[in-house]
């Protein structure tokens, strides 16, 4: 039991970072970025590059990754976000681009990087062991600790950006209401390109910290946006406490279910309880706008 | 130059593209497909074979074309993303049918090339599925031929080599959870259980995406199994369940029966996919001949790098045209194609040696010769390669 909640917690600290950024940029724009996956893959692959083929240190490769994808984050907010919500009649539209940008991403990253699994040298080597585990003991690898513990520390500190400081605050009053914001003298324009620059640069961060553990490939984006689109779901669209809660229960669900069902039932079981979830509460467990 | 030369020149020279173009137009092309996955997490599958399709391609074309009844043909690959969606892949095969396409490679899994099935059957068109799905092979199927060795071909033998040589008695069976590679976990389970050896786990499987195996492989360690069986994994998964297993302290023997790439393995797992065992092709080290690695470097040209994928599907192409060129009258008729099918042989051009054949297979597991003939590769990876453990031929 002990292995299983190892695994809980660190998938569930993984997840809960992949989902933050989705989260944020809904709460900012009220769109589901399904480009959220190949960003993730795109961060991955800039660490891939800078660690593992360039031989730069892993910290560096890190923030570059968050960097890289804040300005592409930017970018896409700039060129093709903002004009069509600004005259889209329809909220389709919106989701229509994020479609379309994934596929766009995807099929870019097929043509530059090749179809191939990518993987960097591990930063650390070695294990906390607990017992054997085929007698109930436990295994802690240094790789899913370091992942664990880093992904606790960037959500920490999101969460303390948001609540403390000027642009935090600002993001908060965009997502609660854009236009009571405007009136109190924030840019909301910057505002949400901001929201969508750290949207973007967690899902590069979350990729460039889970290469060392999971690997890359350019067809990887659409399972990732699954999964946190699943993970917002249970902990309520645009709200952050949310996205953590929801990817630390998907996280558990997954070691659970695989510990105690066959595997084909897991996930089976887990979209089952979240219809049945979301028909008794239809905007998660917390499903109401951030703030 | 007078005004009338002027004029004249003019036109030459405006028609000469067109005059050009038109001698182009009079080559004869060969025009083959390949419909597969090449999207997504499992693109290497569908994207190795367009690749060595179009390699082969290059060098037929670098030498002016492949020459079939006294006629040189260009060869051009018409190669379609199904996405493993059936409706996809049937979409993708009724274009290319319609082009006059007859010889098509792929699609990668049953579902889609079940699917394709008819739509072959209807156009008098033949494809080369690397799906293993028995009845796309067996009578009164008609227009598949199996372009691969096949898990319940390879699984036998290595579970034996196992069995005999390394002692193994448990064994325990994960599965990517889909149609192929649960189909082949259970033909796996019981071609262990012939052979005597305890189905310590039987049904495990993992949703593909999953990144992080440490949930699903705590279940199948703790079974305790001398050895585990990944079946139907994809390339990208294969090193990440080595390194959980390893992570976890497993001390066994890991195989799978699909291919699998020897720069892939060693980049996201290295050491901890030592020992490893999975089904070679031509590009083994030990058996390639010079034609094999020209291939290789037109290949790396083509796409920027080797895939050990490839080793196993550089065949098909080949096989179609070498039928081709031994009765050319197959260009237009599959049936005529089918019937070479029973008795063609060639000298494998890609293993070393000259000795080794290649021809249509599969009368043990199919009932008739629908199969390409491969060899029967197993590899072991070293932490950096693999080296071939054996060679064989699949049973006729």
């Amino acid at each position: 039991m002990l292995q299983v909640l190892i695994n809980g917690i660190v998938l569930g600290s993984v997840y809960a970072l992949i989902a933050l950024g989705l989260t944020m940029v809904f709460s900012i724009m009220r769109v589901v970025n399904f480009a959220h996956g190949q960003m993730y893959m795109l961060g991955a692959f800039v660490v891939y590059y800078i660690y593992g083929q360039f031989e730069m240190p892993f910290w560096l490769a890190l923030l570059a990754s968050a960097l890289v994808l804040g300005l592409v984050g930017v970018a896409f907010n700039r060129f093709f976000f903002q004009p069509v919500l600004a005259n889209a009649k329809r909220e389709e539209n919106s989701m229509l681009m994020a479609v379309g940008t994934a596929l766009l991403l995807e099929n870019l990253a097929l043509t530059v990087f090749g179809e191939k699994q990518r993987g960097v040298p591990q930063v650390l080597d070695g294990s906390f062991i607990f017992g054997d585990i085929a007698e109930g003991g436990a295994i802690l690898t240094y790789p899913n600790a370091m992942v664990a513990v880093l992904a606790a520390l960037f959500i920490v500190s999101l969460l303390l950006f948001v609540q403390y400081t000027r642009p935090g605050r600002a993001l908060r009053a965009v997502a609660q209401d854009k236009e009571a914001a405007r009136l109190q003298g924030v840019d909301v324009k910057a505002t949400t390109t901001l929201g969508f620059a750290i949207g973007a640069a967690l899902a590069g961060l979350a990729g460039g910290l889970l290469i060392t553990v999971y690997g890359v490939n350019s067809g990887v984006g659409t399972n990732i946006s699954t999964k946190a689109f699943i993970m917002i779901m249970i902990g309520g669209a645009g709200v952050t406490s949310g996205a953590i809660v929801g990817g630390i229960l998907l996280g558990f669900a997954e070691a659970i279910g695989y510990d105690l069902l066959p595997g084909s039932l897991t996930y089976l079981l887990i979209f089952v309880a979240m219809i049945v979830f979301l028909i008794f509460k239809p905007n998660g467990l917390y499903g109401k706008p951030w703030g | 130059m007078n005004k009338r030369n002027l004029i004249r020149a003019a036109v030459l020279a405006a028609l000469s593209p067109w005059v050009l173009l038109g001698s182009a137009h009079a080559e004869e092309v060969l025009k083959i497909g390949v419909n597969g996955v090449m999207s997504g997490e499992a693109a290497s599958w569908g994207l190795v074979n367009k690749y060595c399709a179009e390699t082969t391609a290059d060098m037929y074309n670098a030498k002016g074309g492949v020459d079939i009844g006294g006629k040189k043909y260009k060869l051009e690959i018409v190669g379609l993303d199904d996405k493993n969606d059936p409706k996809v892949s049937v979409t993708n095969a009724e274009k290319l049918t319609s082009q006059g396409i007859k010889y098509i490679i792929g699609p990668n899994i049953d579902t889609t090339a079940l699917a394709v099935k008819p739509v072959m059957e209807r156009a008098k068109a033949l494809h080369f599925p690397y799906a293993f799905a028995k009845e796309l092979y067996k009578a009164p199927a008609n227009a598949s031929v199996l372009g691969m060795v096949a898990s319940y071909q390879v699984g036998p033998i290595i579970y034996d080599y196992l069995k005999t040589k390394k002692g193994v008695k448990s064994i325990a069976f994960l599965a990517r959870n889909e149609s192929d590679a649960k189909n082949q976990q259970d033909e796996g389970v019981e071609a262990a259980k012939k052979l005597g050896l305890n189905v310590v786990a039987a049904s495990d499987s993992y949703e593909p995406g999953t990144k992080d195996f440490m949930p699903v492989m705590t279940k199948v360690i703790r079974a305790k199994p001398d050895h585990i069986v990944l079946s139907g994994v994809a390339p990208a998964d294969a090193p990440l369940l080595n390194r959980a297993a390893r992570d976890l302290g497993f001390k066994g023997t890991i195989s799978t029966e699909t291919g699998q790439d020897s720069k892939i393995l060693a980049q996201v797992a290295g050491d901890k996919a030592k020992g490893f065992m999975s089904v070679g092709g031509a590009s083994t080290p030990e058996i390639q001949s010079d034609y094999m690695k020209e291939f290789i470097t037109a290949y790396k040209k083509r796409v920027g790098e080797w895939n050990d994928e490839a080793g196993t599907k550089v065949y098909a192409l080949e096989l179609i045209l070498a039928v081709l060129k031994k009765n050319p009258a197959a260009i237009n008729d599959v049936e005529v194609f089918k019937k070479e099918m029973a008795t063609f042989s060639m000298t494998n051009p890609f293993v070393k040696g000259g000795t080794t054949k290649l021809e249509f297979t599969g009368n043990a597991d199919f009932g008739r010769r629908s199969q390409v003939g491969v060899p029967l590769v197993v590899n072991e990876f070293d932490g950096k390669e693999f080296k071939a453990l054996f060679v064989g031929t699949i049973k006729n």
